[in-house]
């Protein structure tokens, strides 16, 4: 049964890894910027998921460390770093600032943890607003554009995003596996429980929270280098820290799974949105949480396997 | 000057305690985070906005018909939508209204346009001692101050009011009593969301108004429950107009384009030190 699942892991990793190349080489300008969007949202929603499923933190700061790796890379690049060496800095930039934040943060619960981390990401983008010397105010930053035909650049955009998301998957694997996984679901349960058990529940909470942070500040500067353009409103955007919870939601929180297939479902329904119903875009992502919420909150996959399972027994049923 | 800073922050804070009552009574009774409330307050600056325009009469008349409608919207919400999901954690809560709350705005937005509106009131201002009063804003502190007071001998002496009052102190015993707790809850959601019609019908008498505001009102109410305490009116009060005079005294020194984040950084400051807000007692969670 083990060797059976391992097998079958290997084989949807394999399609999955082969169907994103043969999406990005064949793909139109239009589907690469899409799957591009797709791979920035399953790699925030993997890193969400970290804090807000795992370990059951409702965190809302999604946007904070987003736009603060977005800036990061930008401030970077426009002192002259390449931005390959550009984005693992804003990782590392966002790792040091979440885990001062963390203590901070994490130190609350429930409703004010949800709310701290709200003002957080409010914070920022007011700073990122007034500190003009650095961050050039309201007019935004600009970045070095990517040298190449607009086909090549997207084309390498949409592989980095990809590999960037897949490491975000893989991370999750690991995390879900290993000890430190376990100690977070313990949290999850309780956390008082966890303490009494052996486990250093601040510690853990505070590396669950960088890792977590730094995922969302890398993904900012790979997509500050790909727009080449950033400004507060667009990087500190609290949609943003909205629609990613509300995307590992909809798959399922706290699953490895749940991030991809959620993203997948959600920027389908967004695209069809953006195209038939501009004007009313934030309404309909409303109307979607709020459906999520009342219908699905386990989320798809655990829905799936719940029909799935009742469907295996009535084979077995029928076998006996 | 310093005298006229002081006055300017507690003329909003009086405002702001207004909007910010309803919020903290319906996280304090119902313990969710209503992130719809700005919504609400919008709602009801742009009734009386459009009501003074298109039908004349007094600001306040049509407050009171805001504060209706706003009560009647609040009750059907909760009794219909949210009380399915009272009792979920906290995410459930927090991220459906967060929904409602998207959907509010951008159906205000495509309703009203996003272009600032005000009442132009012709009242002028006071000079008493040197410094400079608007009436329109000296009438809206007023009528904030008298509802807020209000809601306070409700919840005090009114036989619903008690009942509200049981609810948040122990809701199990209140159900043994025969109290219809659902109800209560509706009762409760309405009243925040009559207090959000008031809020923003004193707003409106004093400051232009746009849908896009329901996020910054959402973030007083935010900062002024946590500096306040929860679920009382008096912590809702000092909260308000704590804040009131820490954003007239940061625009003064830091320069106005900080007095929000001035909040946000305070708040976030005694959520570490003193979770239970400034006049709390240990609030719920």
């Amino acid at each position: 049964m083990k060797t059976q699942q391992r097998t079958w892991t290997i084989a949807f990793g394999a399609a999955l890894v082969l169907a994103t190349i043969g999406f990005g080489v064949t793909a139109n300008n239009f589907l690469l910027q899409a799957g591009t969007t797709l791979a920035m949202y399953v790699a925030l929603a993997y890193a969400w998921n970290i804090v807000g499923g795992y370990m059951g933190y409702p965190s809302f700061g999604t946007a904070a460390f987003f736009g603060f790796g977005c800036y990061a890379g930008a401030i970077a690049q426009n002192a002259g770093a390449p931005m390959w060496l550009a984005w693992p800095a804003a990782a590392l930039g966002g790792a040091i600032f979440s885990a001062v934040l963390g203590r901070i943060l994490l130190g609350m619960r429930g409703h004010y943890f949800a709310i701290g981390t709200i003002a957080v990401v409010e914070v920022m983008r007011e700073v990122s607003n007034n500190w003009e010397a650095l961050t050039a105010g309201a007019t935004g930053l600009n970045l070095p554009i990517v040298a190449g035909s607009p086909r090549e650049v997207g084309m390498l955009f949409f592989f980095v995003m990809t590999a960037f998301a897949g490491f975000a998957l893989l991370l999750t694997l690991l995390i879900a596996r290993s000890k430190f996984g376990f100690g977070l679901r313990c949290i999850k349960q309780n956390e008082q429980a966890a303490s009494m058990v052996g486990i250093g529940v601040l510690r853990y909470k505070v590396a669950a929270f960088v890792v977590s942070c730094a995922l969302m500040s890398a993904t900012g500067a790979i997509y500050a280098s790909m727009v080449a353009f950033i400004n507060p409103d667009d990087a500190f955007n609290i949609l943003m820290s909205i629609s990613v919870p509300v995307i590992v939601t909809l798959g399922g929180a706290g699953l490895v799974l749940g991030p991809l297939v959620g993203a997948v479902i959600y920027m389908v329904l967004d695209n069809f949105v953006w195209i038939n119903f501009i004007n009313y875009h934030s309404a309909v992502l409303g109307v979607i949480i709020i459906a999520v919420i009342y219908f699905i909150p386990q989320g798809v996959v655990r829905e799936f396997v719940k029909r799935g399972s009742v469907l295996l027994r009535r084979d077995t049923a029928k076998a006996a | 000057m310093l005298a006229q800073y002081i006055i300017n922050g507690l003329l909003i804070g009086s405002l702001y305690a207004c909007l910010a009552v309803g919020f903290s009574l319906v996280w304090g009774v119902l313990n969710i985070i209503n992130m719809l409330h700005g919504a609400f307050v919008v709602l009801g600056a742009y009734i009386v906005i459009f009501g003074v325009q298109s039908f004349g009469g007094s600001p306040i008349l049509w407050t009171g018909a805001a504060c209706v409608v706003l009560f009647a919207i609040g009750y059907v919400i909760q009794l219909g939508l949210i009380n399915k999901v009272v009792a979920a954690p906290i995410f459930i809560t927090f991220t459906l209204t967060f929904g409602m709350d998207l959907l509010a705005q951008n159906l205000m937005i495509n309703v009203f346009t996003a272009t600032p509106r005000s009442l132009t009131i012709g009242y002028g201002s006071l000079q008493i001692a040197g410094l400079s009063l608007s009436v329109a804003r000296l009438i809206a502190m007023g009528f904030a101050l008298l509802l807020t007071g209000l809601l306070y001998w409700l919840l005090k002496h009114s036989s619903i009011g008690r009942a509200i009052v049981a609810v948040r102190m122990d809701r199990h015993a209140a159900t043994l009593l025969g109290l219809d707790v659902p109800r209560i809850y509706a009762v409760t959601f309405g009243i925040g969301a009559l207090m959000a019609a008031a809020g923003g019908g004193a707003m409106a008498m004093a400051f232009p108004i746009t849908p896009v505001l329901d996020g910054t009102f959402l973030g007083k109410a935010f900062v002024i429950c946590v500096l306040g305490g929860l679920g009382s009116v008096p912590g809702a009060l000092i909260g308000g107009l704590v804040l009131g005079l820490l954003e007239s005294f940061g625009a003064v020194t830091l320069g106005s384009q900080w007095s929000a984040t001035v909040g946000f950084v305070i708040m976030l400051a005694i959520l570490v030190f003193r979770p239970a807000g400034i006049a709390g007692r240990s609030g719920f969670e």
